[in-house]
């Protein structure tokens, strides 16, 4: 290198501008307009802080299912319907692995409860990880780039995954109950709130914090943003694209497990085939907030949360298909949803 | 002529159905910036996607320091030396610059460990890459972006670079600027191979050039020889334009 280039630089490398990267601030503003608008509808304040903290957990939960799948299409372009096995399969460890331990979870000890919680949680990331392991390497990696393939045989790996967790775990629905010091309300004056609901919002918003540190603080994290827009040119500067697919395909698949658990404490059952029902709702929530956009997940699943319950309380008919609407709404105001990834 | 840093030898690829390269038969001598001309559609961007594996030989040896690569992942061959600028220039948009130079720094988890001197010298080479370290690199102009693409091939040493096109749509003082930058890359003894539609633009900098035609080399030599020689220019490049004409 020669000496004149070094002199030429006009200042050291280190003093650099100041960052110039906007935020996109109107998606941020629908959900506190959401919020705005139904409290006159409402018309009580208990009522509304009361569906609020509701939908918000109902968001958060439906996020931490979304979060995985939301990286497995951004960065791999896979379109699986598969996450339902992985969400049905973590909630049935959180069955096994919550009955195995009615000490822990019957007992009258905020710790134990959590810490009870705290291993159904691992296990159930731990086998639904492995599992989305087995089924990238069997299914998901001979169809890369197919995507009516990728439809067919994940729907296909779909069917077989539950009829596998009907085998071990029967065909009937099975009771996931809530642990003792997590059962019930707070109650402040009018306001009632379920504390699992709480505990709910705080492992989401724990989720989305961890996902956006490692997305925006790490090289990993900059890697898989990368891929997101161009995979090609990501293994063009040097890395295995592959081997980060199959590392997000388990990661991704760890989320819907931990989303599985959380989604059968909140209904309080589980069944087989609650996967494959929850699946339509991660949908419309990937798609809202723009396919491979994490931020756009997040904002979308408050917002079906929100609307949901707020539409379940002031009219019940509409509440059935008012997640429609809301998409329809998104996508005719922003046809890549929320926060588009420009360069796919 | 120094020894060729990479060699193609009866390299075929083919594309689907489609058969792109039918026998290439080059040589890059090390040390120095080869020109790989052609019309459209005779094979140059192909022929660099084979070198770094984005396509498959199907036949055919591909020996970079004396080693064959044409099975190798793509990944491998950069860790071995190899960056590539692809003709669309693969930039990240949605990533600012220092992200997108962050990503080409294997080597550095962080901005702190690039480098510093040779990002120094980048800057000075691409000043706008200073300018706009932290800007998202979709909002840059189209020079600005080729500089972005050519600094990330540059922020590590290597010791072969190829790229497609960079002269492709940018107004003459970024030429000029890209050519400035080509001769400093030339001066750290690392080899190039370009591919260049633009004759005046390969005349200032090449030292070697090859002719494709057809998905093969119709001739290679001293880019000296051809850019004095005005037969030679109009039988490789002109007859072969006219004959797709």
């Amino acid at each position: 290198m020669s000496a004149r280039v070094s002199t030429n630089a006009p200042e050291p490398a280190q003093a650099m501008i100041s960052a110039k990267r906007r935020i996109d601030w109107l998606p941020l503003l629908l959900a506190p307009l959401l919020m705005l608008i139904a409290y006159p509808l409402i018309g009580s304040s208990s009522t509304w802080i009361t569906l609020t903290v509701a939908g918000l957990a109902m968001g958060m939960i439906i996020f931490i299912i979304a979060s995985g799948l939301t990286l497995i299409f951004g960065l791999m372009d896979v379109f699986t319907f598969a996450n339902g096995i992985f969400i049905a399969l973590g909630a049935f460890v959180a069955v096994s692995v919550l009955g195995a331990l009615p000490q822990w979870t019957g007992a009258d000890s905020l710790g134990l409860n959590l810490a009870a919680l705290g291993v159904a949680v691992l296990a159930a990331m731990l086998a639904a990880g492995l599992a989305g392991l087995v089924f990238e390497r069997l299914l998901i990696r001979r169809v890369y780039g197919q995507h009516l393939k990728q439809i067919l045989i994940t729907m296909g790996g779909m069917v077989v995954g539950e009829e596998l967790i009907k085998m071990v775990w029967g065909t009937q629905q099975m009771e996931l109950p809530l642990p003792a010091t997590l059962s019930g309300s707070l109650v402040w004056g009018d306001v009632a709130i379920e504390k699992y609901r709480l505990l709910a919002l705080l492992v989401g918003l724990s989720v989305f914090v961890c996902v956006i540190v490692v997305l925006n603080r790490t090289k990993v994290g900059l890697l898989i943003r990368a891929g997101v827009q161009d995979r090609e040119m990501v293994e063009s500067l040097g890395y295995r694209i592959q081997r980060l697919f199959i590392g997000v395909f388990a990661v991704g698949s760890a989320l819907a497990g931990l989303g599985g658990v959380m989604w059968g404490l909140y209904q309080q059952n589980v069944t087989p085939q609650m996967g494959a029902q929850v699946n339509v709702l991660i949908f419309m929530v990937i798609i809202m907030g723009g396919l491979g956009s994490t931020s756009g997940s997040f904002l979308g699943a408050i917002l079906i949360g929100l609307v949901a319950n707020y539409t379940g309380f002031l009219m019940p008919k509409v509440a059935l298909f008012s997640n429609i609407l809301l998409m329809v709404a998104i996508l005719l105001w922003r046809p890549q949803g929320l926060y588009s990834i420009s360069s796919r | 002529m120094n020894e060729p840093l990479l060699q193609l030898d009866g390299v075929h690829t083919h594309i689907g159905a489609y058969h792109i390269l039918h026998g290439v038969d080059l040589k890059v001598p090390r040390g120095q910036l080869t020109m790989l001309l052609g019309r459209n559609g005779a094979g140059k961007s192909t022929t660099l996607r084979t070198i770094m594996g984005l396509w498959r030989a199907s036949r055919g040896h591909i020996i970079f320091d004396d080693h064959d690569i044409a099975a190798k992942p793509t990944a491998d061959l950069v860790r071995s030396g190899i960056a590539y600028v692809p003709e669309n220039m693969g930039i990240f948009g949605d990533l600012t610059v220092r992200e997108n130079m962050l990503l080409a720094a294997r080597q550095a988890r962080s901005v702190d460990e690039i480098d510093a001197k040779r990002l120094e010298w980048i800057f000075g080479l691409f000043p706008a890459m200073k300018k706009f370290w932290q800007h998202p690199a979709g909002k840059l102009s189209g020079g600005q972006k080729q500089m972005l693409a050519v600094s990330r091939a540059m922020i590590e040493p290597r010791k072969l670079i190829l790229i497609d096109e960079p002269s492709k749509g940018l107004a003459p003082a970024i030429i000029a600027n890209m050519i400035a930058a080509f001769r400093e890359l030339k001066q750290t003894d690392t080899t190039i191979l370009l591919v260049e539609q633009n004759f005046n633009f390969a005349r200032q900098l090449g030292d070697t050039v090859a002719v494709m035609d057809n998905g093969r080399i119709v001739h290679s030599g001293l880019m000296a020889a051809l850019a004095e020689d005005q037969d030679l220019q109009t039988r490789l490049l002109g007859l072969s334009l006219a004959a797709h004409q």
